[in-house]
């Protein structure tokens, strides 16, 4: 019974393979030479795309950690505390490069998502799902971070102020995509997001301008912004350990974004290649 | 016209109608999301009558009177225009402080003197190395305010 039911899937996969196989080549990695002639598909192949992405992680990987510890020792041993927060204050060389990968996550996934529905770009699904993970942790720590910081500070973890709802509606929408193109039931071929899912991701890029803005339209607890297009008020002698911080942290989020890139590839070419083996059998 | 355009104009169209709804939303919540009431609104009426609400505002300079039982305080929260009288008896966060940011949960007692439950301090947007918040007020970062 249950053999029988594993070939009627088993012939259900190979057909649904032969109907796509015309249309979407790129997931059996056949590359057309047609895609050569668009920019936009240059690197739709993943071989060429490989090519870069394979010698840049390490590098990535390498300047991202050299500059968070560099950021975290300045930050650390070397700058002094706040005149007023004292010690407390250095948590900021960790919570503002969170909150702008959390928040520059999302952005950049809103952008895979309109890439996907406009020009369905092969890699753009690939680069959302990617995206998602490490743009929810890093929004997790932002939360976490400021939670610790709150409590000696403002003298409470949590607070339903503006800023705190919507950076925990960041978290809840990073959970709803990723809980969106998970497993296997309704996913398109090939990584590529499915059009409710690139909807989504567009939608809730609502929520970034909420988040920023959040401090200046509602009173809030949390404080207005200290680095603006006028300046900082956070002074030179505290603010260097956070710049290196913010690039270290970048770089890591666009090492982990490419390994795991290179991941779901990876696994697109083991199901492609076991879909053609079921071909050749039938 | 490509597919391709139409659907470019189309996310575009759609994403312009998110945004706008999303302005009109945070707009309308104006009120409704402030976490915090400032003295000029609660003077000017705008919560009273003795309901639960949040007061926030600078603690006002040489205001904090501690009274007698030891516990009690009583300061002056203002916010430049107009000042309200709070009274708490409790312990206060380490930055609570005269002329820094703090937010106050309690309710207008009828002689006009707010009474707290709880109290929070804000932190404002500045940082910076302790020997210099001892310089004179123009040498410091932009305060930004």
């Amino acid at each position: 019974m249950d053999a029988a039911r594993g070939m009627t899937s088993l012939r259900a996969a190979v057909t649904a393979v032969r109907r796509v196989r015309g249309a979407n080549r790129w997931t059996l990695l056949s590359g057309s030479p047609k895609d050569d002639a668009k920019p936009m598909h240059a690197y739709a192949n993943p071989t060429r795309f490989l090519a870069i992405v394979k010698p840049l992680t390490p590098w990535l990987l390498g300047a991202g950690l050299f500059f968070v510890l560099g950021g975290a020792f300045g930050g650390l041993a070397m700058v002094p505390g706040d005149y007023k927060q004292g010690e407390t204050a250095r948590i900021l060389y960790v919570h503002v490069p969170s909150a702008w990968l959390g928040m520059g996550g999302w952005t950049s996934l809103a952008i895979a998502g309109l890439v996907q529905l406009v020009w369905r770009h092969p890699l753009s699904g690939i680069a959302a799902r990617a995206i998602a993970v490490p743009g929810m942790l890093f929004t997790a720590l932002c939360l976490a971070t400021g939670s610790i910081w709150g409590r000696p500070t403002w003298g409470t973890w949590w607070e339903w102020d503006g800023r705190m709802t919507s950076m925990l509606v960041l978290l809840f929408l990073y959970a709803g995509f990723i809980a969106l193109t998970s497993g296997d039931d309704g996913q398109p071929q090939g990584g590529s997001l499915s059009r409710g899912a690139a909807i989504y991701a567009l939608v809730g890029a609502i929520n970034i301008p909420i988040i920023n803005r959040s401090v200046v339209w509602w009173n809030s607890l949390h404080q207005g912004p200290s680095i603006t297009l006028r300046g900082s008020s956070i002074d030179g002698a505290l603010l260097w350990p956070l710049g290196l911080t913010l690039f270290g942290f970048s770089l890591l989020f666009g090492a982990i974004v490419l390994m795991r890139m290179r991941r779901i590839l990876a696994d697109n070419r083991v199901s492609a290649r076991l879909r053609r083996l079921a071909d050749e059998e039938d | 016209m490509k597919a391709k355009h139409q659907r470019l104009i189309l996310a575009l169209v759609a994403l312009g109608g998110v945004a706008g709804a999303g302005v009109l939303a945070a707009s309308a919540l104006r009120d409704e999301a402030a976490y915090f009431r400032t003295p000029v609104e609660v003077q000017g009426g705008k919560a009273g009558g003795g309901e639960a609400m949040r007061l926030g505002g600078m603690v006002a300079k040489g205001s904090i009177v501690r009274q007698s039982d030891g516990l009690t305080i009583r300061f002056v929260a203002t916010d430049g225009k107009a000042s309200v009288p709070v009274e708490y008896r409790g312990i206060v966060p380490d930055l609570f402080g005269e002329e820094s940011g703090m937010v106050a949960d309690g309710r207008m007692r009828a002689d006009g003197v707010f009474v707290a439950d709880r109290i929070l301090a804000k932190h404002d947007e500045r940082y910076m190395p302790p020997q210099m918040s001892e310089m004179p007020k123009n040498m410091k970062a932009p305060a930004g305010v």
